[in-house]
């Protein structure tokens, strides 16, 4: 741990030089401040309550490589073509080590700009030093981190009014180079009044290497926007991904973000939704299901700072072998932020004796005039309707899919692209051994 | 509206007078030597002395825990005074013997002894400053074997019993406050229920706070041997004080196979002024522990002190054993209250329920913290928790922290929570049909709470209602 920290802060001036042209001027103080951050705090430990329950220490052991070599051309399309959407066209943004990859991208500037966070570093300097490093808590370590590292990732920028007229799909290989790499993406989505976009976010290793990926996004919707957010995490179990995603919220706008995690070693999502504006609706659903080996964290706060918000939360997890879960919710209204309506619920399975769940449900309410709920259980799958289906000549794991299907589909209902709602049921099916062969 | 809210938040503590009974003091500070004087005060035998200065030794080590989610003034602990009792000493055989200043003090509670003794049949014994003073129906519980006497006469005559379990359930490396009280406490009540003995009486306790700047440090020790049953009741009153007093009491229940104890709490510490200034501080650690088949019921009502920090938990440690929590918690003017309960599921079959109302008003905080932990031999572990708010006003909070750690796969647990606040509808309803808008309150109150008023036995429950009622009436704006 103290190793990997030595080796990121002295190679933070090999990147110091190579940061230090005028170009980068203006994001170059709050790398340093961030850096400076880091070094003083380092990695979270489980002393620290918002990681008591997860365990950095196994990932932060590996002698990572922080700059791979730029040999973006390394993948065929073929090899990797099964991690996009095909039945749909739409735009993507692929990095390969942290690298672009222009071979396998297509980004666009006409009208709105799909491209990468570098280009958009010379491109258009004022929004950057508007938006850049402005939301994700740089309290936190991790997201100090990134912000001094950040080098490359997605720029979404939509304008006044105009609706994306296909999904963006950011994905990011690793390749390994037959070593231990660490990459941390940067990405930043920014929706103008009245502006729509779906984005599909995806982090794939290819290697059996030990993959540690330390990502930060910062979405912007500003008034009346509209912006759906998935994320698909099924990595293979030697990769881990460490995630922090910020969504700033104006008056009208309506954010959801779906978190599906089916895969990775040790996945720990922050999902951190800030309202500044009123009548703001934000969705956050969430299905977790893994099994050996796998650790998954999802932590989320929302923060209602104006009145008349709506906010909904919907978790779901189904924990086999040893996995270990933690859910962590928080919601907190402000003062004067009356009329708010907030839910949150968080339904978990456990499979196996070795399987566990740690979950806390937080409400923090300071206005008197609201309506806040949230909901946990923890739970095993109904033998009455186990039984049923069986009594119908269903066989016995069969029929159990069909219920573990059953208990977390629900979180899928904002999914509102159909082809990948159809991909996340495939890779349910799968992941819980039957086939659906739902058509849905 | 807002003239029956100044009504209530101007009302004045009922039960703020101080009785003036000589005091013996032990010097103001904390060093070995204060609990050397403490001990030897209470001629206490050796082992005991070297159990407190152990304990000492360990606090000596430990940090004031900020976790909880209060702000106050750190209390300096040299400024306390760590022993005092009333300087009458003499062995007390009925009530006639007692101060008369002191029956006053109880009667102006609203608790006449002999009434109470008459009437209700609840044997109380009295705890002023930390030594007891009268005892009642001890004989009655003698009969039947029961031993229900202050910590000191229980050291003193039963010392087997109480090496064998004190510090078994709350040890004294358990958290800051346990191990300042372990090793400074200076009374408190001893109680032992025989085999498959059914206790007749609630057996009750009342705790005053009342010689100024003495921190009060109370050890309860309850053991309900196999197939027993007690139900205890616990009160508190301190009289009104400028500086903020500490209090940190140690409760450990032992219930043995298949007995059960029902514990009642009814605190209504000073709890400070509208301004926030002054009132108790009351950082208590309660626990129990329940062996096969056993039981054990937590009821409490928490209307009083300036920051209360209170988890009373149960570790369910032997299989079928049940846990229960039931807590209304008020918060009014400048209190901070966070309180809630620990459910550790170790054996199979254990079943525990939480159900927990808090109300804040004013300018006051009010959180639940709680955990359920249901360890991997906990099969059929299963929980209910239900955590309900209510808000009065703008300015005041609500907050909850439930942990939930389950490693279990054919545990159950459920978990809600609710935040609310009194219905304009539910006000109009009550207004049109001629109920004054603080009766309404009281009404709506009083609704919200019954699952938590329902468990307590009757005397309490009276004056829990009374409570409620003074605490919140029309606080809603």
């Amino acid at each position: 741990m103290e190793q990997l920290k030595d080796k990121l802060v002295s190679s933070f001036m090999v990147i110091e030089n190579e940061l230090n042209n005028p170009d980068w001027a203006p994001v170059f103080d709050v790398r340093q401040k961030a850096m400076d951050h880091f070094e003083t705090k380092g990695f979270p430990t489980k002393k620290d309550e918002e990681w008591k329950y997860t365990n950095l220490k196994p990932i932060l052991k590996h002698d990572y490589k922080l700059f791979p070599k730029r040999d973006a051309e390394a993948i065929e399309f073929k090899d990797v073509k099964r991690y996009f959407l095909n039945d749909i066209d739409t735009y993507r943004i692929v990095f390969i080590n942290g690298i672009y990859s222009s071979w396998l991208s297509q980004t666009t500037h006409h009208g709105f700009d799909v491209c990468t966070f570098s280009s958009a570093l010379l491109r258009y300097k004022d929004e950057l030093s508007t938006h850049f490093a402005k939301y994700a808590d740089n309290e936190e370590s991790m997201v100090a981190l990134n912000t001094a590292f950040a080098r490359d990732g997605a720029y979404i920028h939509v304008p006044k009014n105009v609706t994306v007229n296909k999904p963006i799909e950011i994905v990011f290989f690793t390749t390994g180079e037959g070593a231990e790499v660490m990459t941390q993406p940067r990405n930043l989505v920014i929706a103008d009044e009245g502006a729509k976009v779906q984005i599909i976010e995806r982090h794939r290793s290819l290697t059996d290497h030990a993959v540690l990926t330390n990502v930060v996004t910062e979405i912007v919707a500003e008034k009346n926007a509209n912006i759906e957010y998935y994320k698909v995490q099924n990595d293979n179990v030697s990769a881990s991904l460490i995630d922090h995603t910020n969504v700033q919220q104006a008056r009208d706008s309506h954010v959801s973000v779906g978190t599906f995690t089916f895969g990775g070693k040790l996945v720990r999502n922050n999902l951190t939704f800030v309202s500044n504006g009123e009548n703001t609706e934000s969705h956050m659903d969430g299905i977790t299901i893994i099994g050996d080996g796998q650790h998954v964290d999802n932590h989320t706060l929302v923060d209602h700072k104006m009145p008349n918000c709506y906010s909904r939360e919907l978790y779901k997890g189904i924990y086999d072998g040893n996995a270990k879960g933690v859910f962590n919710g928080k919601v907190i209204v402000h003062q004067d932020a009356q009329k708010i309506n907030a839910f949150q619920q968080n339904n978990n399975i456990l499979l196996t004796d070795r399987a566990s769940i740690d979950t806390k449900p937080q409400l923090e309410i300071f206005a008197d005039d609201v309506k806040c709920s949230h909901g946990c259980t923890v739970g095993q799958l109904d033998d009455e309707a186990l039984f049923y289906l069986r009594s119908r000549g269903i066989p016995e794991y069969e029929a159990k899919a069909l219920l573990m299907y059953a208990f977390s589909a629900d979180a899928l209902d904002y999914v509102r692209i159909p082809e990948l709602k159809t991909r996340l049921n495939r890779i349910m099916g799968k992941k819980l051994n039957v086939d659906l062969e739902l058509s849905l | 509206m807002s003239d029956i809210l100044d009504k209530v938040t101007q009302s004045e503590y009922k039960y703020g007078f101080t009785t003036d009974i000589e005091s013996d003091q032990a010097p103001v500070g904390l060093n070995e030597d204060i609990i050397r004087l403490i001990s030897h005060k209470k001629e206490e035998p050796e082992w005991m002395l070297d159990w407190r200065l152990k304990a000492f030794e360990i606090w000596k080590q430990m940090d004031e825990p900020n976790w909880a989610n209060v702000t106050y003034e750190k209390p300096s602990f040299q400024d306390i005074i760590y022993y005092s009792a009333p300087k009458k000493k003499k062995e007390l055989a009925s009530l006639d013997e007692v101060d008369p200043e002191l029956l006053k003090t109880f009667a102006k509670l609203g608790i006449n002894i002999e009434e109470q003794k008459r009437l209700t049949g609840v044997a109380m014994d009295v705890v002023v400053d930390s030594v007891s003073v009268a005892t009642t129906f001890k004989a009655k519980l003698k009969e039947l074997g029961i031993i229900f006497c202050s910590m000191s006469e229980a050291i003193k005559e039963y010392p087997d019993m109480v090496k064998k379990y004190i510090g078994t359930v709350v040890p004294r490396t358990d958290n800051f406050y346990a191990a300042l009280n372990s090793a400074v406490f200076t009374d408190g009540s001893f109680c032992y229920i025989p085999k498959g003995v059914k206790c007749p009486v609630e057996l009750s306790t009342y705790f005053r706070i009342n010689e100024a700047g003495t921190g009060q440090f109370e050890r309860t020790l309850l053991v309900a041997d196999k197939g027993s049953y007690v139900s205890y009741l616990e009160g508190c009153t301190a009289p009104q004080r400028d500086e903020n007093q500490l209090h940190a009491a140690v409760v450990e229940l032992i219930a043995l196979d298949d007995a059960e104890i029902k514990y009642s709490t009814v605190q209504n510490w000073y709890p400070g002024n509208a301004e926030g200034k002054g009132g108790v501080f009351n950082f208590v650690t309660k626990r129990g522990v329940c062996e096969r088949n056993a039981k054990i019921s937590w009821t409490q009502v928490e209307t009083g002190s300036a920051v209360t920090w209170k988890y009373p938990s149960c570790i369910l440690k032997g299989d079928n054993s049940v846990g229960e929590f039931y807590s209304v918690a008020v918060t009014n003017n400048y209190q901070q209250a966070d309180t809630g309960t620990k459910m550790i599921h170790l054996g199979k079959n254990t079943k525990s329920t939480i159900i927990s109302k808090g109300i804040s008003a004013g300018k006051s905080h009010n959180s639940y913290r709680g955990l359920v932990k249901m360890g991997p031999r906990a099969d059929k572990a299963r929980n209910f928790s239900q955590c309900d708010s209510m808000l009065m006003g703008d300015r005041c909070g609500a907050h909850t922290f439930p942990y939930i750690e389950i490693q279990n796969k054919s545990a159950k647990l459920e978990h809600e929570a609710t935040t609310s606040k009194i219905g304009e509808d539910q006000l109009f309803y009550c207004n049109q049909r001629g109920i004054g808008t603080e009766e309404a309150i009281a009404l709506i109150v009083n609704g919200f709470c019954k699952d938590v008023l329902n468990q307590l036995p009757m005397e309490f429950a009276v004056e829990a209602q009374k409570l409620l009622e003074v605490s919140l009436e029309g606080s809603v704006g």
